[in-house]
C-alpha cells in the first residue's frame, strides 16, 4: 500500500470509528432513556473514538516515513559487496545515490552493473516490506484505539473533557511548531558551518579580504585557490542595500507622511493599495526587471556620460531592492505616524506652527523610535533579499565601495554554491551554510532590536 | 558698544510687534510648507511611476507570447515512411523535412536544405507522431497542419529581428527570408493564440517551452502548503489568543512567531536543505518538500492575521457564551471561531500569495531543475512558476525574453485574483461591533 493510500485509509477508518463511537453512545442513550442522560453529547464519544483512532496510527505513520529512507538505506548498504561497503565515504554516497536513482527511474550518473541492479533491487522490494508492515502496524493500531475506546462508552465516561483536553494538546503543539522552526533553522545552520570552521578558521572568514570559493581538485590547477575571506561578501551585501536604503527610506518616509498628513480619504484609498501591489510583487519579477530593464538602461546612460558602468552594476540590483522595499518602509511608518496622537499636532498648530513645521518639529520626533524600527526591518530584509541580487548583481566579490562595479552578496554566493549537484563534505558547499548563519544572525539581531523598538514606542502612547 | 545694544537700540528706532515678525517671515514658511507637500507628492508620484513603469515593460515585452507563428505544411503520411510494424519510431522528423523539400522544389544543395528545415520547430515531428499515433488511419493521406515555426522566424514575424541586420550575419540568412516571405505570400504562416504555452513543459527550444508543468507544480505545492498551514496556523492562534496564560513560555513562542515573519526566505531554503532533504531524505525537486518549506514560511503569516482578527471578536460573546454553559473549549469552537474565520481566512490567501510568487527557498531543495514531464504526484520531480522564470530569465534566446515575461504575467494575474480575493473577502465579512 502506497503511503498517500494508507493515509486516506487512515482517515477513512477514523470517519468509521467516529460514526460507530457515536452509534455505540446513542444506544447506551437508548436504554437509559435518552441522550440527556449521557455527561457528553453523543458528537463526542464519537469524536474521542475517531481520535483514539487516528492520532496514534498519523503519529507512526509520519515517523515511520520519517526515519524509513535512513534505515533502508544502511540495510542496502550492509548488503553491497565489501568492495564496494570500504569505498571513502563520498564515493560511497555516489554509489547510493545512483542505486537511489535507479529506484526511482531517473537518470543514472555511473554506468549500471550487476551489483547495483541487485542493490536496487533489494532497495525496492525492502521498501516493500516497510510500506506493508507500516499498513499492517498504523492500520491495526487503529483499529484497536477505536475498539478499546469504544468498548469504555459508558454513561459516566467523561467524553467531552477528554476530546477537550486531547484538542488542547494539539493546540499547544501547533503553537511549538514555530519554536521548532526555529530550533531547526539554528541547527541545520549551525551544524554545517561547524563543519566549515573545522576546515577554514573562522577568523580567515570573517576577515579575509579574498573570496574565491572554487577548491582545486588537482594540487596543480590554476585559479582555484579556494579563499574564504568574507569580507568581500559582506561589503557587497552593505553596498547594495546601502543604495536600497537610499531610496526607499526618503521615498517610503515622505509617501509616508503625504498619506498620514495631508492626504484627504478618496487619496488616501487609492494610493494606499496601489503602494502595497509593489510589495506584493514577487522578487523574481523585480530580478528579471532588473536585470532587462533597468541595468541596461543604467550601463547605456553611463556611457553616455562617459562613465564605465559594469552590466551587472550594484546600483541596478540597489535601485530595484528599494523600489520593493519602498511600502515596507512606507506602510510601517504610516501606521506609527497615525499612533502619535493628535493632541501633540493640535498643540503644535495652536503655537501658530505650520503644518509642515508641526510634522517636522513634533511629529516625527515623536515618532522617531518606531520610524527606526521600521528602518531597522527594511534593512534587515533588503540583507535577506535574494532573487533580484542573484538577477541583477553579479558573482565576482570585489572588494569595491564603486556603485558602478560588480559586487556579490551573501545570498547570492549561497544560492550559487547549493543549486546543483552538491557534496557535503567540501568547504565550497559548507561555506554556504556558515554565510547562512551570518545572515540569520544579523537579521535576526536587526528583528530583535527592531520588535522591540515598535513595541515599546506602541506602548507609549497606549 | 555690543552688539545686544546695538539691536536694542535698532528696535528703538522702529518698534516692531511680534506679529510684524511672524508676518514678515511668513510667506517664507508657507512656501516651505507647499515645498514639504510637494516632497510627500513627489514620493508617492514616484513610486507609482516606478509600478506603472514594472507593469508596462513585462506587459509590453509579455504579450506577444500569447501568439505564436505556426507554418502550414501539407504533410503525405507516406506509407513508405510509416510502413513499419512500430509507428511510434518512424522517422517522423524526416516526413517534415520532406514535406518542406516538396513545398520549395528548387532548393538545392545541402546547407541551403539545411536552412530550409530550420525554419520549421523539432516540435513538428512529434506533433506529426501524436497525430499517427491517435489517428492510424491518416496513413497513405494528405494532411494539411499548421505546425510551430522556430523561435527565430516566430521572432522575425513578431518584428523583434532587423531584416537588414540578417544580411550580415543575423539569426536568418536571406534566402530563409525568401523563403519566410514566399510562405506568408500563399498564406501559408501566420500567428496564432499560442496554446503550447499554457499546455507544455518546459523545453530547450523556445517554441516549444511551456508554464504547464509549473503551473501544476505550483498547484501542488500550494496545495501542501495550504493543507498544513491553514489548520496549523488558525490551532497556534487560538491557543495563543485563548487558552494560554501569560508566561515566559508563551512569550517565547510570541517572539519566535514574530522573528520567523521576518526572517529571510532563502533561511528557510537552509532549513529544508539540512532538515528534510539531508536528515529526512525527503526526495529533492519534490512538490511534497517545496510545500513543506513554505508552510513553515507562512505559518507566522498566519498566525499573526489570525491572532488579529480572534483579538477583534468582542468579550461580551465570549462571556454569553461562557454565562450558558459552555465549556471554553466549546466557547472558542463555537463562537469565537466562526466568528473569526473571515478574517482568518484573508490571512492565510495572503500568506499563500506570499508563497506562490516564493523563489529563493525552492532553489535550496532543487526545484531549479530542468523538468520536462508535467508533474502530476506530491514526490514527483517539479519547478513552481517563479523558478520557471528565474530559469528562462537566464536563457540567452531572444525568445526566451517575451516567454519569461509572459509567464510573470501570469504569475502577476494570479496573484491579483489571490489579492483580490482577499479583498472582497474582507470587505464583505467586515464586521464592527
Amino acid at each position: 500500500m502506497s503511503p498517500t493510500t494508507l493515509l486516506a485509509a487512515l482517515l477513512m477508518l477514523s470517519a468509521a470509528a467516529f460514526y460507530f463511537g457515536r452509534q455505540r453512545a446513542f444506544a447506551i442513550a437508548g436504554k437509559a432513556g435518552g441522550t440527556r442522560h449521557l455527561h457528553s453529547r453523543p458528537t463526542y464519544y464519537g469524536l474521542l473514538t475517531a481520535l483514539w483512532c487516528g492520532i496514534p496510527a498519523l503519529l507512526i505513520f509520519v515517523l515511520w516515513l520519517g526515519f524509513e529512507d535512513k534505515i533502508i538505506t544502511n540495510l542496502v548498504i550492509a548488503d553491497l559487496p565489501n568492495a564496494i561497503r570500504h569505498l571513502p565515504e563520498n564515493r560511497l554516497n555516489l554509489v547510493v545515490n545512483d542505486i537511489k536513482n535507479l529506484v526511482t527511474g531517473n537518470i543514472v550518473a555511473a554506468e549500471v552493473d550487476a551489483t547495483m541492479q541487485a542493490g536496487a533491487a533489494h532497495y525496492r522490494s525492502l521498501q516493500a516490506t516497510s510500506n506493508a508492515a507500516l499498513a499492517v502496524v498504523a492500520l491495526s493500531l487503529g483499529i484497536v484505539g477505536a475498539v478499546v475506546v469504544r468498548s469504555r462508552i459508558s454513561r459516566t465516561l467523561r467524553a467531552r473533557n477528554l476530546v477537550e483536553q486531547v484538542i488542547k494538546y494539539i493546540l499547544i503543539a501547533c503553537s511549538c511548531i514555530a519554536i521548532l522552526t526555529t530550533i531547526g533553522i539554528v541547527l541545520s545552520v549551525l551544524y554545517e558551518a561547524l563543519r566549515f570552521f573545522k576546515a577554514i578558521p573562522i577568523t580567515d572568514f570573517l576577515f579575509g579580504l579574498k573570496w574565491s570559493p572554487q577548491m582545486a581538485i588537482r594540487a596543480d590547477q590554476v585559479g582555484s585557490s579556494g579563499a574564504f575571506g568574507a569580507i568581500p561578501v559582506f561589503l557587497g551585501t552593505l553596498l547594495i542595500s546601502a543604495i536600497a536604503m537610499a531610496v526607499a527610506v526618503p521615498v517610503g518616509l515622505m509617501s509616508a507622511i503625504y498619506l498620514a498628513e495631508y492626504a484627504n480619504r478618496r487619496f488616501r484609498d487609492v494610493a494606499k493599495p496601489l503602494l502595497e501591489i509593489l510589495a506584493g510583487i514577487p522578487t523574481v519579477v523585480y530580478g528579471f526587471f532588473a536585470a532587462i530593464t533597468v541595468a541596461p538602461f543604467i550601463r547605456n546612460s553611463g556611457s553616455v556620460l562617459g562613465l564605465e558602468v559594469s552590466s551587472e552594476s550594484a546600483l541596478a540590483a540597489g535601485l530595484v531592492m528599494g523600489i520593493m522595499i519602498i511600502p515596507f518602509v512606507s506602510s510601517l511608518s504610516d501606521d506609527v505616524i497615525n499612533a502619535v496622537p493628535q493632541a501633540l499636532r493640535d498643540g503644535a498648530y495652536s503655537l501658530g506652527a505650520t503644518r509642515s513645521e508641526a510634522i517636522k518639529q513634533v511629529v516625527l520626533p515623536a515618532a522617531l523610535p518606531g520610524i527606526v524600527g521600521s528602518v531597522l526591518l527594511a534593512v534587515s530584509r533588503a540583507i535577506g533579499e535574494t532573487m533580484i541580487v542573484v538577477m541583477a548583481a553579479g558573482l565576482a566579490a570585489n572588494l569595491t565601495l564603486n556603485p558602478f562595479k560588480t559586487v556579490t552578496t551573501v545570498t547570492v554566493q549561497i544560492v550559487t554554491l547549493l543549486v546543483g549537484d552538491q557534496e557535503f563534505d567540501s568547504p565550497k558547499t559548507l561555506a554556504a551554510f556558515a554565510l547562512g548563519l551570518v545572515l540569520f544572525i544579523v537579521t535576526l539581531f536587526l528583528n530583535v532590536i527592531a520588535l522591540k523598538v515598535v513595541r515599546k514606542y506602541r506602548e507609549q502612547y497606549e | 558698544m555690543n552688539k545686544a545694544d546695538l539691536i536694542r537700540a535698532e528696535e528703538k528706532k522702529t518698534p516692531k510687534r511680534t506679529i510684524d515678525v511672524v508676518r514678515a517671515g511668513l510667506a517664507k514658511r508657507y512656501r516651505a510648507e507647499g515645498r514639504f507637500k510637494l516632497y510627500g507628492l513627489g514620493a508617492i508620484i514616484i513610486s507609482l511611476l516606478c509600478l506603472a513603469i514594472l507593469f508596462i515593460s513585462i506587459v509590453g515585452k509579455g504579450y506577444p507570447a500569447f501568439q505564436q507563428t505556426f507554418i502550414q505544411l501539407e504533410v503525405f503520411f507516406d506509407p513508405a515512411v510509416l510502413g513499419h510494424e512500430n509507428l511510434s519510431s518512424a522517422n517522423f522528423p524526416g516526413l517534415v523535412k520532406k514535406t518542406l523539400r516538396n513545398m520549395f522544389p528548387d532548393v538545392k544543395g545541402r546547407s541551403d536544405k539545411r536552412a530550409l528545415y530550420q525554419l520549421v520547430s523539432t516540435g513538428a515531428a512529434f506533433q506529426l507522431r501524436e497525430m499517427i499515433l491517435k489517428d492510424p488511419g491518416l496513413v497513405g493521406k494528405t494532411v494539411s497542419v499548421w505546425v510551430p515555426a522556430d523561435d527565430d522566424v516566430d521572432m522575425l514575424m513578431k518584428g523583434h529581428f532587423d531584416r537588414k541586420m540578417s544580411e550580415s550575419g543575423g539569426r536568418l540568412n536571406n534566402k530563409q527570408l525568401a523563403w519566410i516571405d514566399a510562405l506568408s505570400r500563399q498564406g501559408k504562416i501566420e500567428k496564432r493564440f499560442n496554446t503550447i504555452f499554457f499546455t507544455s513543459g518546459d523545453s530547450r527550444e523556445p517554441e516549444l517551452a511551456g508554464i504547464g508543468g509549473a503551473a501544476s507544480g505550483t498547484v501542488l505545492t500550494l496545495v501542501v502548503t495550504l493543507i498544513l498551514s491553514f489548520p496549523i496556523g488558525v490551532a497556534a492562534a487560538v491557543y495563543l489568543e485563548e487558552f494560554a496564560s501569560k508566561n515566559r513560555w508563551t512569550d517565547l513562542i510570541e517572539v519566535n512567531v514574530n522573528n520567523l515573519a521576518a526572517v529571510p526566505s532563502i533561511v528557510f531554503g537552509l532549513l529544508g536543505l539540512g532538515v528534510f532533504l539531508n536528515f529526512f531524505g525527503l526526495p529533492r525537486s519534490a512538490p511534497l518538500v517545496g510545500g513543506l518549506v513554505l508552510t513553515l514560511m507562512t505559518l507566522p503569516i498566519i498566525i499573526i492575521a489570525s491572532r488579529a482578527a480572534l483579538q477583534s471578536v468582542p468579550p461580551s460573546i465570549r462571556e454569553g457564551a461562557l454565562g450558558v454553559g459552555a465549556s471554553k473549549m466549546q466557547m472558542v469552537m463555537h463562537h469565537v471561531l466562526p466568528l473569526a474565520l473571515p478574517g482568518m481566512l484573508t490571512g492565510t490567501i495572503i500568506g499563500m500569495a506570499r508563497a506562490l510568487g516564493e523563489t529563493a527557498p525552492l532553489l535550496m531543495i532543487g526545484m531549479v531543475a530542468f523538468i520536462v514531464d508535467i508533474p502530476t504526484g506530491f514526490t514527483d520531480p517539479s519547478t513552481v512558476l517563479p523558478v520557471q522564470i528565474y530559469l528562462w530569465a537566464d536563457s540567452p534566446e531572444r525568445a526566451f525574453v517575451e516567454r519569461t515575461s509572459a509567464a510573470i504575467i501570469v504569475l502577476l494575474a494570479f496573484l491579483i485574483i489571490m489579492n483580490a480575493a482577499a479583498i472582497i473577502l474582507r470587505k464583505k465579512f467586515e464586521r464592527r461591533w
